[in-house]
């Protein structure tokens, strides 16, 4: 089909060096967070294997420190976010029948900015476990509060900070090339209002991402010229406000899990209806209420500094505020059960992932009303129970939607169906451990054991160890997932997939062939 | 090993089963949900939580009912035909107005409590709590008539390193003495059943006193870093923020005294963050009069100048000092470690002409060293200092008085 006008596109690393290509952009992206979600595994294992036993025995508790710190910026900032840039790039030109991304070499940029921002922050990293001296790499946590990552922070603190402003350089570029795809590149008859929710979704997160990702980067440049040209932004010493940068960080904190959570919506319910073969329920309930989250977002912030002695009308503003984002994540959830009522369902990965999805987003989402009630909250802020809450959102919500997505797209991507058997094989193993491993969470949190904790006391032990045991299989659990990868992408090995791969799919990237040819939609198609 | 797969299992499913029937002391510290705690309080928060709880395990349990029955009753077999429908304006008002005012159900009780949490007024014994690195330190600022107390402590962890450090690796990541030096070392067993260790990481030396039957305020705030002061059988947890002071209170009922409350710092601090417990002694009023009288005429003796008469009487008295407060960071032999520097053979303690210098860090800090002239005596220090200088391998012979100590 694509013959008649043969592009001289490069062969070999210059193939991906120099793509302007959004579906090898997007397959470069898709792989790196896969390559980052493994890394951040690696160093939730070692944070594992130290609480799996009371008592110091495994690391330091410093260099205990450096792997919660490490473990969540790789997770939030190379793993989640890039996995959902990596997917926008492949599917919103498929979605909206367009021939690439409207800025291709600003999109070539914003990829490969990231893997320098990484090797910076990985390699103080491997400089505190094997340098001479072990020389301590971030170990304030993944919320750097200040003081503790200004005056007190360790040398690579500065590495940090550079690391992060290229993440937000690389996020910010995305953000743009997506706004202005999805506003210029639509083909014919797509309305804004036709749009796959996938492409609504996104469109919500890069305006999210453009109006908080300057906010952190303006938080680390204080906190640079805190630690090298004398200010005092942080400082009370020196007439500053700690708790400023608490509220600045949350600023830009709270809409970035918003922005971690609304492409999984997104995916979520395109998903949910190809396999009830049933349309989306409440369409249009569904863009308001992902409107809705993304504007209460930004007036809730405050939520997860309750305990910083804010005035009493603050906290109940901040706690109201809270409480409300409950009612439109509730309409989702409702519109996710309505679309599959008397649809007729079948249950392929993609589908199962999905449905897990909902469920244990749903109990993250629920304890995260529980942590909105502001006397109560006094108790969970901070504790086992925060962690238990944010990882069932994160991991239970965002990742296995990414797998969700992967499996359902792979087909497309690749040509070849994945393998069934060790697909299931990752999911059933993924779905028990990942209980195992955050369930009892909610049970030491309650139960008083703070987080960000090298050693605790003893009667918290009987469930870290089941804990410890639930991520050691979940983290193996993930290996199932490369065999899945690397067999349909590199050894193409697998049942050949349809044009339209799913029975009951819907939408313009199922009319294109599969695997995806290198250019799509050079004519745009027309959408009635 | 005591901990196979077995013996876990079979230890989580007897406490999920007989969680009233185990020693009653566990019963106490229970590992499964919130503490009602013990104040009117930490009651309230308690049934709050509770109450909501209850109201989003219903939610939950409708939503996943639904989702469970469409999985079994709308799969292809059974219903081959799916229905077409993708709207419905009555079901989408009314599932975003009921959960409206199931919110404004939980948001009017939570409202009450708040407001009376954060009334501190007509309080009769005022405390500071100043959280540092990594250590507690409470000051009596005021009780009942006097406001003139000038008691005041530091309270450190008091589980030994020996216990805690028990590392199966050597070298850099874990620099705490070798694996070969603590081969053979009998370790104490970090069991619920050994009562060596029952309050293991939640004791300290000086634990907080206060009264029952009384209002106590806290003013809480940080010397460092921020850390947060937390025992859950308040009922709430504050953060301690250098350059604030922030306000919280208690009230333990009066059939309470002679109780002692646990809790920890909730707020990253640091490398030592778990290792700075708060313990709360609770005495009855008599009790508490009597003790705070204690502790102001021992105040009111000023501190021990007297002269060492030997290096080795100080070294005697500086290494348990050191032990406590300095291995934590510099270890056990000296060594340093990262951003710690070492004290064997280095420059600082070598030279006889830097004496002044090594003491004034000490009072002072520097950097990421705390500042100790709050929290040792002039004795202490000038134990420790003759301590570092003579031990490790240094032996400079250097011994240093209370008196050089200056302020």
């Amino acid at each position: 089909m694509a013959d008649h006008h043969e592009h001289h596109a490069p062969t070999g690393w210059r193939r991906w060096l120099l793509s302007t290509n959004h579906k090898d952009i997007g397959s470069l992206y898709l792989w790196f967070s896969f390559a980052m979600f493994l890394v951040g595994g690696l160093l939730a294992m070692v944070i594992r294997a130290e609480l799996m036993y009371p008592g110091m025995q495994v690391v330091d508790p410093d260099f205990f420190n450096q792997m919660t710190t490490t473990h969540g910026l790789i997770m939030v900032f190379g793993a989640v976010m890039p996995a959902f840039v990596g997917l926008a790039n492949w599917m919103i030109p498929l979605m909206i029948g367009a021939p690439d991304m409207a800025l291709p070499r600003m999109n070539n940029w914003s990829f490969w900015i990231l893997p320098f921002a990484f090797a910076i922050l990985i390699g103080s990293v491997l400089m505190s476990a094997f340098g001479p001296g072990n020389p301590p790499a971030p170990n304030f946590g993944w919320t750097f509060y200040a003081p503790l990552s200004t005056t007190y922070g360790p040398a690579s603190t500065d590495f940090f900070i550079l690391s992060v402003h290229l993440m937000g350089i690389s996020s910010i570029m995305g953000a743009i090339n997506v706004i202005v795809t999805v506003m210029n590149m639509r083909a014919p008859g797509m309305t804004m209002m036709k749009m796959p929710l996938f492409v609504w979704t996104w469109l919500i997160t890069a305006f999210l991402l453009i109006a908080v990702m300057p906010v952190l980067a303006g938080a680390v440049t204080m906190m640079l010229t805190d630690r090298h040209f004398g200010t005092s932004f942080f400082d009370a010493a020196g007439g500053g406000d700690p708790v400023l940068f608490q509220h600045i960080f949350w600023f830009f904190g709270h809409p970035e899990v918003y922005i971690m959570i609304l492409p999984a919506f997104g995916v979520v319910s395109a998903i949910i209806p190809t396999f009830a073969r049933k349309p989306l329920f409440g369409y249009a309930s569904m863009v308001y209420a992902t409107a809705s989250i993304a504007l209460l977002s930004f007036v809730v912030w405050a939520h997860h500094m309750f305990t910083v002695g804010m005035p009493l009308a603050g906290m109940l503003f901040f706690m109201y505020m809270t409480m409300l984002i409950s009612v439109p994540t509730g309409v989702k959830v409702f519109n996710w059960v309505a679309t599959m009522w008397r649809g007729s369902l079948t249950f392929e990965l993609p589908m199962k992932w999905a449905i897990a999805f909902v469920i244990l987003f749903t109990i993250g989402g629920l304890s995260g009303l529980m942590l909105s009630i502001t006397p109560v909250d006094f108790q969970y802020h901070d504790s086992y129970f925060v962690v238990a809450h944010f990882h069932y959102v994160l991991v239970s919500g965002a990742v296995f939607s990414m797998f969700a997505a992967v499996y359902y797209w792979l087909p497309k991507w690749t040509g070849v169906m994945y393998d069934k058997f060790w697909g299931e094989v990752h999911f059933w193993s993924s779905l028990i451990s990942v209980n195992l491993l955050f369930f009892p969470m909610h049970f030491v949190g309650l139960a008083g054991m703070p987080r960000r904790y090298a050693d605790y006391a003893l009667q918290f032990a009987d469930y870290n160890w089941w804990i410890t045991i639930g991520a050691f299989w979940f983290g193996i659990s993930q290996l199932f997932l490369l065999w899945v990868l690397i067999k349909a992408c590199f050894l193409k090995k697998g049942e050949k997939a349809t044009d339209e791969v799913w029975e009951g799919a819907d939408g313009l990237e199922w009319t294109v062939p599969s695997p995806a040819p290198f250019h799509t939609f050079d004519t745009p198609p027309v959408v009635k | 090993m005591q901990s196979t797969l077995f013996h876990r299992a079979a230890t989580l499913l007897t406490t999920l089963m007989l969680s009233g029937v185990a020693a009653a002391d566990w019963t106490e510290r229970s590992d499964l949900n919130l503490r009602p705690g013990v104040t009117a309080v930490s009651q309230d928060v308690y049934n709050l939580h509770m109450i909501i709880l209850g109201i989003v395990t219903l939610i939950g349990i409708l939503v996943f009912a639904l989702i469970m029955w469409s999985v079994f009753a709308h799969r292809k077999e059974k219903n081959p035909v799916p229905a077409k429908f993708h709207e419905n304006v009555v079901l989408e008002v009314v599932w975003t107005v009921i959960p409206f005012f199931i919110l404004i159900g939980m948001a009017i009780p939570a409202t009450r409590v708040l407001i009376n949490m954060e009334d501190t007024g007509d309080s009769e014994l005022t405390v500071k709590v100043t959280g540092s690195q990594w250590r507690w330190h409470y000051e009596y600022l005021a009780y009942e008539d006097d406001n003139d107390i000038n008691v005041g402590f530091f309270s450190d962890l008091a589980t030994p390193p020996e216990v805690w450090q028990r590392p199966i690796l050597s070298g850099g990541l874990f620099p705490v003495g070798s694996y070969q030096e603590r081969v053979g070392e009998e370790r104490v067993p970090l069991t619920r059943d050994n009562e060596d260790v029952f309050n293991y990481m939640i004791e300290v030396d000086n634990p907080l006193v206060i009264p029952a039957g009384q209002k106590v305020r806290f003013l809480i705030t940080a010397d460092d870093v921020i850390h947060s002061f937390w025992v859950p059988d308040f009922g709430w947890k504050k953060d301690a923020i250098p350059g604030f002071v922030n306000e919280a209170w208690t009230l333990v009922p009066e059939d309470q005294a002679g109780r002692t409350f646990r809790g920890q710092c909730a707020e990253l601090c640091g490398r030592l963050h778990a290792f700075m417990p708060i313990e709360v002694k609770v005495k009855s009023q008599e009790d508490f009069a009597e003790w705070l009288a204690e502790q102001q005429a021992a105040a009111a003796d000023g501190p021990d100048m007297t002269p060492f008469a030997s290096i080795e009487e100080a070294m005697e008295m500086g290494k348990p000092i050191y032990d406590r407060a300095c291995a934590m960071c510099h270890g056990a032999q000296g060594q340093g470690q990262g951003m710690f520097p070492s004290f064997q053979q280095s420059a600082l303690m070598m030279d006889a002409d830097r004496q002044q210098e090594n003491i004034d860090i000490l009072l002072r800090g520097r950097g990421a060293m705390p500042a100790f002239r709050a929290q040792l005596s002039p004795k202490e220090i000038a134990a420790v200092i003759t301590y570092q200088r003579n031990a490790f391998g240094n032996e400079t012979g250097d011994l240093i008085q209370p008196d050089d100590v200056q302020n």
